[in-house]
């Protein structure tokens, strides 16, 4: 066999290996949401969107407290990552040089790779503990200190995409320098900081270990932040883990809604970014 | 080389009260390295000043610091004197962001603002500034517009992206977008280098109608160019200015062998 013939055949072998890892990747994925599907969808209905949990044994209820204060966690997370993320990032692109902006951007990595339990410890330990019980405030911390690293390193990598060229335009038409970051620099990033903003609520999103003795959980619907606060991925654990049939069904429906929104999130996300 | 810049000194008073600009013992560093040496020059009012030189002779970092853009690199830094209008626009009291707005400048590369309109684009530096009201501006964009010999062209696409016209009409764009702020002087940094000859044409023609109002430095990589276009030219090469004199001189009766050899395409 010349070598021709063998790098021919290499290079199929190579191809089929790399569909094929590819393939069961992807059917990896659809394994795990038909499932959820086969399993949760039953278990959809009106109601689930609508109404409040009700005690073991009486059938129906829903999971509304849990489905808007997951919203309300994200929401609340999102007043604060979201500016001090974009700040940061714009600090780090625009002016970070020198020993600080080295170690704020070190720390921000290993902020990305902390685990989302550790930032739930941590915000026990200054807001939980201090104010003395369980809170959706303290419950959106630990979710912000996951948002922020990614918003954070998202804005800076794109804020670099925007050519020097475009900042030196605004400056010689006597622009000065923080209005051309907001109107020229900012401006021309925009639609890749909301597509890493939304990227950063995905995954977020499915967290239940930050909020387990955080927002820590509720029955009832609740808009205060001094108060706990239920969401979709605490209460999938609560009912997954509880001995009861019914519970077992709500929280299958819960992990397809979860997955849902998720999906949507960042199917939209990548839309965004493809439009522009 | 020094005799040539004490000839020039000389030149310099020859423009009495029409010298827009009085360069004196300009040095300019990136970091360490000094990138201008000791620059005495002038630029005359109403007038086309190119200037020549090979790469990296210091061309692009001359015109940059004459609006104060040079400094806004990092660990960019210049000193001397630039007298603009008898003030020297490095005095502490000068702020940078009201010189940039008297001297404009037009870049190598078109650099429209991608996320604004064709129409937006013109009127960025007024918008940006508040300078004037939204019922002033559809005159403003049309009268630039027209000067920069672009509105025939897109009047039907003011409303569209400015990043999608020809590279030739960018880069009209950017003209029109820094004639509106209404300088006295705009410095040209190879305006053409990237576009086709067409345009190239279109560009210089508008150069020679601006001249009458405003004041013109182009550096340029093309010597035809700098001989179609200006009055006076300087030529510079490794930070220095070489020679500064009448163009029609320079490219014909050059004074200094250097300069001769670089007009005659022996270099460079």
């Amino acid at each position: 066999m010349n070598r021709y013939t063998r790098r021919k055949i290499t290079e199929k072998i190579m191809f089929f290996l790399s569909v094929m890892s590819a393939f069961i990747g992807i059917v990896v994925l659809f394994l795990i949401l038909g499932y959820v599907i086969y399993k949760g969808a039953g278990g959809l209905n009106i109601d689930f969107f609508t109404k409040l949990p009700t005690p073991v044994g009486v059938p129906g209820g829903g999971m509304v407290n849990a489905l808007i204060g997951s919203f309300y966690l994200i929401g609340l997370a999102s007043l604060f990552s979201i500016p001090a993320g974009i700040l940061i990032g714009v600090y780090l692109s625009e002016f970070g040089r020198g020993p600080f902006a080295s170690a704020v951007r070190f720390v921000s990595e290993t902020l990305t790779g902390v685990p989302a339990i550790v930032t739930g410890i941590f915000a026990y330990s200054v807001i939980v503990i201090p104010m003395g019980r369980f809170s959706a405030l303290a419950g959106a911390f630990a979710l912000s200190l996951l948002m922020l690293p990614i918003i954070t390193k998202s804005t800076e990598e794109l804020l670099k995409m925007v050519p020097e060229t475009l900042r030196e335009a605004s400056l010689a038409l006597g622009i000065p320098r923080w209005k051309t970051i907001i109107r020229v620099v900012l401006s021309t990033a925009k639609s890749g900081i909301i597509t890493g903003i939304m990227l950063a609520i995905a995954r977020v999103g499915g967290e239940a270990a930050p909020l387990l003795f955080t927002a820590f959980g509720n029955s009832y619907m609740t808009w205060r932040p001094d108060q706990p606060v239920a969401s979709l991925p605490v209460q999938l654990y609560v009912y997954a883990i509880s001995p009861y049939e019914d519970w077992h069904q709500k929280a299958w429906a819960s992990a397809l809604v979860l997955m849902g929104i998720v999906l949507i999130t960042n199917i939209v996300a990548r839309i965004y970014a493809r439009d522009k | 080389m020094q005799e040539i810049n004490k000839e020039f000194r000389v030149r310099s008073s020859e423009f009495g009260d029409k010298a827009k600009f009085i360069i004196e013992g300009l040095n300019a560093w990136f970091g360490r390295n000094q990138a201008l040496k000791n620059i005495n020059m002038s630029v005359k009012q109403n007038e086309v000043t190119a200037i020549i030189g090979p790469s990296g002779c210091g061309k692009s970092t001359f015109v940059r610091c004459l609006n104060r853009l040079h400094e806004e690199i990092i660990g960019a830094r210049c000193e001397g004197r630039v007298i603009f209008d008898g003030k020297d626009i490095y005095d502490p009291d000068v702020d940078p962001v009201l010189i940039r707005r008297r001297i404009g400048m037009v870049f190598q590369k078109p650099n429209p603002f991608p996320a604004m309109t064709v129409y937006e684009n013109v009127v960025a530096g007024l918008i940006l500034e508040g300078r004037k009201k939204k019922s002033e501006l559809d005159e403003v964009v049309e009268k630039f517009l027209r000067l920069a010999a672009l509105w025939d062209e897109v009047k039907d696409k003011l409303h569209q992206s400015g990043a999608r016209l020809s590279s030739g009409q960018q880069q009209r764009l950017c003209i029109a977008r820094t004639l509106a702020v209404e300088p006295d002087v705009i410095l040209f940094d190879e305006p053409t280098s990237a576009l086709d000859p067409i345009s190239t044409a279109k560009i210089e023609e508008l150069m020679q109608g601006l001249k009458k109002d405003y004041t013109i430095v182009i550096v340029t990589h093309n010597m035809q160019q700098a001989a179609r276009v200006s009055g006076y030219t300087g030529f510079f090469l490794l930070g220095e200015l070489i020679e500064f004199d009448r163009t029609n001189k320079i490219f014909t009766n050059p004074a200094n062998r250097l300069t001769e050899e670089y007009v005659t395409g022996r270099f460079g």
